[in-house]
Parts: structure tokens; sequence; C-alpha cells
């Protein structure tokens, strides 16, 4: 997108710099990290997400092409998060906006960035609808989805003799997303739910959830949330003597900062699924290790992994395009294979589903452990091609 | 046996668990209306004081050794002398001054406060282990009771109760209510009453900082867990009646109970109920169920 200004702006460049920046908008690659810096999620994205920003663009071979970064925190408010990706596109020039954990909130920048046709990568978020009804041919949805968690976590658990489930479902976009591809796995492997229970966001007390779920004699409890919510349901389940009584929970979505806030004696034997560990190999626990000696020592997510892996990919196309108008570069990272050291080969999909393998993961017991963040078991990985939902399925109308 | 489409015994099990969340709020809002009632000051850091209750516990804990049932003496006594220091630093400047005034300072403090933590803590919270001899539960044939809550329960009534007995029923509590009323009167007599004052504020910061470590256990230690609580313990004070000591207790108990049951028939409005019923009552009793207008 050219303005005016950025015409004049980059004319006295434009002797020395490459034909590459003459059609980079001002001259200048703007990327926004949008993400809850200071509540729930803050530590699954946060300014983890940010550090991992920072770093991909460090990593990455510019070749004298300006890459800025800016973030912002959208309070997991929808009506916030637009207004700041409103001010970003229209005066700030922000080309990308990066992350944006909470599923109500990324659905409204989904609309915005489409609108303004500029660029949506999301990291954060897990409604598979951003790759389902409401795809977008300026949005990517790079690390996962509610579809994939359902299918990595609900086809393990009801496989192995869960198949009776109740759900305690955060009462919000995301929440009933996961609760909804999670049922229908169940459904589909011959399973059966016999009752369901919504709180709000942030909800401190679950005991009188995990009541009604224990008085509904279901095999598997399904918890629909995330963060702070999982947690804390997982610690008062331990209380009440849920697991002690026969019943299993299922995290549909568990984070490796919310096992390490648990403590492994809380969260040993849980099962989940993600798209990203630290410990894989030689790459992930490199970058982990440099990520933590610039993040207080916290090491990454698989959101905050995501930031990075979609950024390079991003820059990657941004550099052959030799532009950052949003569209173009969305269409060139469907066209171009992915390939990073943290989620390895890949590609994205025309419905904006970036595909990479999953893990089925299992917390380790307090004496497997090594130390701090030494955490799961890899059960399983699901390859690219099986672990998220098939194009076809989504109901994405930009799939002819 | 049914009532409303669900089983009687289910809902003995979400009534408790009422009892138990209410216990918080009673516990909470009590140290509200002691120190509006006694210094009319909205003092709304009470959620991050809470919140420096159940991690000086874990600072105990971890850093020294010392166990929940110490932590317990200790905390409120800690964290009292800080909110005791805030008060002669900062509050006292503003009693001269509008309610809002106070209002507007322990808010800033409270964001403060609550920011520091969070930098350093982030905010997937610190687990805090159940004390030993507290641990396992019994079957009450309704539901599951584990001890820790039963505990909780007894405790918070226990302290509610002394604390009321204490201001309303003893000479000290005589003079602190005279000093509200008419503090040169009070000072006349040879009493101290800003130091009276500077005490009262940490009694209701102490009550603050026991909260705090009574939770520990139960939820994650965590830098934001005052701030959404703080926000339903004023709706509790307000409804209560601002600055009726017993007014708070029962609201506290009773709103607890009234949640338990919303999170069974209608969970989705479990958080709104407590304000719904905010609204009805300041349109119908301005003064709250147990205030009088002053």
């Amino acid at each position: 997108m050219f303005s005016n200004r950025s015409i004049f702006a980059a004319a006295p460049l434009a002797v020395a710099a490459s034909l590459a920046q003459a059609q980079i908008s001002d001259g200048v690659v703007k990327i926004g990290v949008l993400s809850d810096m200071s509540s729930l999620y803050s530590d699954i994205g946060g300014g983890g997400s940010v550090v991992a920003a920072r770093m991909a663009i460090a990593d990455f071979p510019t070749k004298g092409m300006k890459v800025e970064l800016l973030s912002a925190d959208h309070l997991n408010k929808p009506d916030v998060g637009s207004s700041i990706a409103r001010q970003w596109y229209d005066v700030d020039k922000v080309d990308v906006i990066v992350d944006v954990p909470t599923s109500s909130v990324a659905l409204a920048i989904n609309q915005v960035t489409r609108e303004k046709g500029k660029a949506f990568l999301v990291s954060g978020a897990a409604s598979s609808d951003l790759t389902g009804k409401a795809c977008s041919p300026n949005t990517i949805h790079w690390t996962y989805d509610t579809w994939m968690l359902a299918n990595g976590t609900g086809n393990a658990i009801v496989k192995t003799g869960g198949d009776s489930w109740y759900f305690i479902t955060a009462d919000y976009a995301f929440g009933l997303a996961l609760e909804r591809d999670t049922e229908a796995v169940v459904l589909k492997n011959g399973g059966k739910v016999l009752g369901k229970v919504r709180h709000p966001l942030n909800a401190q007390d679950f005991s009188s959830f995990l009541l009604q779920a224990q008085a509904s004699k279901a095999k598997i409890i399904g918890l629909a949330n995330a963060g702070g919510d999982t947690t804390n349901a997982i610690k008062q389940a331990a209380e009440f003597g849920i697991v002690k009584g026969g019943q299993n929970l299922a995290g549909l979505l568990v984070f490796l900062s919310d096992i390490h806030g648990l403590g492994l004696d809380k969260a040993q034997g849980l099962i989940f699924t993600e798209t990203f560990y630290w410990d894989l190999n030689d790459q992930t626990r490199g970058f982990a290790r440099r990520f933590a000696a610039a993040n207080s020592g916290k090491y990454p997510t698989m959101v905050q992994a995501g930031v990075y892996s979609a950024i390079t990919h991003y820059l990657k196309a941004v550099t052959a395009l030799k532009g950052d108008d949003g569209t173009k570069v969305i269409a060139k990272m469907k066209e171009l294979p992915t390939d990073d050291p943290l989620f390895g080969k890949g590609t994205v999909r025309i419905d904006g589903r970036a595909l990479h393998p999953a893990y089925l993961v299992e917390v380790k017991k307090p004496s497997e452990s090594k130390g701090p963040y030494d955490y799961y078991k890899i059960r399983a990985t699901i390859p690219a091609d099986q672990a998220f939902r098939p194009l076809s399925e989504g109901g994405c109308p930009l799939v002819k | 046996m049914e009532i409303f489409g669900i089983p009687t015994q289910a809902l003995f099990g979400q009534l408790l668990i009422g009892l138990i969340n209410g216990s918080f709020y009673a516990l909470l809002s009590l140290g509200l209306a002691v120190i509006f009632g006694l210094l009319n000051i909205i003092n709304f850091t009470h959620g991050a004081q809470y919140m420096m209750g159940a991690f000086c516990a874990y600072f105990l804990l971890t850093k020294l050794g010392i166990g929940y049932w110490w932590a317990l003496a200790v905390t409120p006594l800690a964290v009292g002398i800080i909110g005791m220091v805030i008060e002669r630093l900062m509050l006292a400047r503003l009693y001269k001054l509008d309610h809002l005034y106070g209002l507007l300072l322990t808010f800033g403090l409270a964001l403060i406060i609550q920011g520091l933590f969070r930098n350093e803590y982030g905010t997937s919270g610190i687990p805090y282990a159940l004390p030993q001899e507290l641990a396992g539960g019994h079957n009450l044939g309704f539901m599951f009771l584990p001890n820790y809550r039963a505990w909780v329960i007894l405790a918070s009534i226990v302290v509610c109760l002394a604390t009321w007995f204490m201001i309303e029923k003893t000479r000290l509590g005589a003079y602190l209510r005279a000093a509200t009323e008419n503090p040169q009167l009070v000072q006349a007599f040879g009493i101290n009453v800003p130091r009276m004052i500077t005490l009262t504020y940490g009694f209701g910061v102490a009550l603050a900082a026991f909260a705090g470590v009574m939770a520990a256990p139960i939820y994650q230690v965590n830098p934001l867990m005052g701030a959404d609580l703080i926000i339903v313990v004023f709706a509790v004070v307000v409804i209560g009646g601002m600055g009726s000591i017993m007014g708070s207790i029962v609201t506290g108990f009773a709103l607890g109970l009234i949640e338990g049951l919303t999170k069974v028939f209608y969970p989705e409005a479990s958080n709104t109920v407590i304000f719904i019923i905010m609204a009805i009552v300041l349109m119908i009793k301005p003064a709250g169920l147990f205030g009088t207008q002053r």
C-alpha cells in the first residue's frame, strides 16, 4: 500500500536501497505483537511473545530491510483489540499483527485486518472458526486450533476407554468452539456426552462446577478452558478427590506455563496435545535456552514459539515478494513451503491453516523429571496431514 | 427427591460450597467495612493486600521454611505493618478530603502493587501445598467435603464473630466508634486518636492478609487473585451497608450461598448475580441492608 507520504519519504533512500525496499510501505516492515500482557493469558503469550518476535527479527537475514516491532495489551476485550488494530493500521502504518490470544479478540481483528487489506498471523487464539466459516484471505492461523486439540486429545482418550464425558467450559468463543469440536470427536468414536456446564472467563472457584461434574458420573471431565482457569480447575479437582474417585480429567488446552504453575505432583499423568515442545531436538533446545535467557528464565510455550515461526515465514514471504501488501504477502505465505527450526517443514493451506505435526504428550511424574521445564513425555506424533481439520470440513468460503 | 430438576443431594452440596465462598467474601468485606466504618476510607488496595497475604505465606514457606500454621499468624502481622506504613505515609494526609481521594490513592496503589508482583511472578500462579493436617476429606453422603474447606468455614466464622464482638461490645471498640463520630472530643479525653486509626487500618489489612493465607492452598498464589475478587467484595459491602460490621458478615455468607445456587441453575450468570442484587438493593434501600443513613 502506497501513500503519497511514503513515496516522498522513500525517495531519497531509494538511491542507496535495493528495489525491494522501494515497494515496502513507508520503507519499513512494521510488526505489531498484540497480546494479553497483564491478565490470565499473559504467561502463554504476553511479554514472551514479544521476546519471540524480537528473536525472529534478529535471526532473519533482512539484508538491509528495515523491520520494526510494536506491542500492545488487548486486555482480552474484543473492542479494545479492534480499536488498537485500527489505530495501528491507520495511524502507525503497521503491516502485520501477530499472536492475539483469546478467540473473541482474534475474530474481531480477523475482520478489521480483512477490511484494511493487511496481514494477521494468529498464534495465541484457538477457535477453529478462524480457518472455518470466518476464514479470510488476510489471516493465517499458525500454531494450533480447537479442532486439532479435540482431535489429538479426544481421540486418544476415547480410544483408551474414556467414553463418557462431562464438559466444564469457559463461556466464550474459544471454550464453546473447543467443546463443540471435542464433542464431535467423542461422538464420532462412539462415546457419549453426559452433560456440560459453562463458567465465566477467569472464574476463581471451580468447586461448584466440579461437584456437578462429579455427580454426572462421567468417566472423563473435559476442561474446555485455558490458562488460570485450567490450573485452578485441576488443582481443585485434586482437593475434591475427583481423580481418586475414579474420574479422569482431560485438559483440552494446556500450556507448558500451566504445568510449571501447577507443579508436577498435581499435573502428573495429564494427557494433552501441543504443537511445540522445547525438548524435541537440538534446534528447539537451542532456541528455548536463548529464549529463556531473554525471558527471565521462563521457557517458551507453543504460542510463543508460534510467534517466532510465523514471523520468520512472513519475513521470508516479504523478501520473496519484495513488498509488504497484506493480501499479497499472505498469498505468498500460502505458496511458499514453511521451514523453520521450531516447527520443521510444513505448508499453509488455502483456508489459512498452517500445517505441521502435533504431539500427544503426557506429564511426567516428579521422579521422572530432571528439573524445571522437563515436564513432557511424547506419547505420539500426529503427522501434519492428520493433525488438522480436513480442508473440506471447515466450511471456509475461500475453498472452492 | 428433586427441587426444580436438581436432586436435593446435589443442592446441599452446592449450598455448602456457597458457604465456603461466602467465608472469603465475609472475611474480606469485614476488613473493608472496618476500614470504611472507622476511617471513612474506601480501601481499594484490599484485593492487593489479600494477594500479598497469599504471597507472604508462600515466601515464608519457600524462603524460611515456615509452614502454614505459623504463616497464619505471622502473615497478617507482616502485611498489617506494611498497611500501617501506607496509612501513616499516605492515607493520613487525605482524611480531611472527600472519600474519592482515598479511593483513587488506594486504587492506584493496588495497580502498582499488582503490577510489581505480575512483573516478577507472571500470571500462571505458584502452587502452595495444603497443610498435611488438613489433607483429605470426608464423605458427607451428599458430597465429598475436603477437610481444608471445612476449616475455612470454621476459621472464617470465628474471626468474623470475634471482630464483631471486639468492635461492638468491648471498651476498645467503643473508643474506636467514638473516635469516628467525634475525634476531637475523644482526643480531649487523652486518647491518641491518630495511633488508634493507624492500628485500625492495620487490623483491616491484616484481615485481608489472613484471607489471603486461607486462600493460598485452594487457589493458585497469583498476582491477580485479588483483582477480580475485590469488585465482588465491594458489591458485598455495598449490599450489606457501607461500614456495617454485622451487615458485611451476614451479606458475605448470604451472597456466597446465592452465587452457589446460581452456579447450579444458571451458571452463565454466576459472575453477575451479585451485581444484579446490588442494583436492586441500591434502588430499594440506598444505605444497604444493614446500613443507616448518615
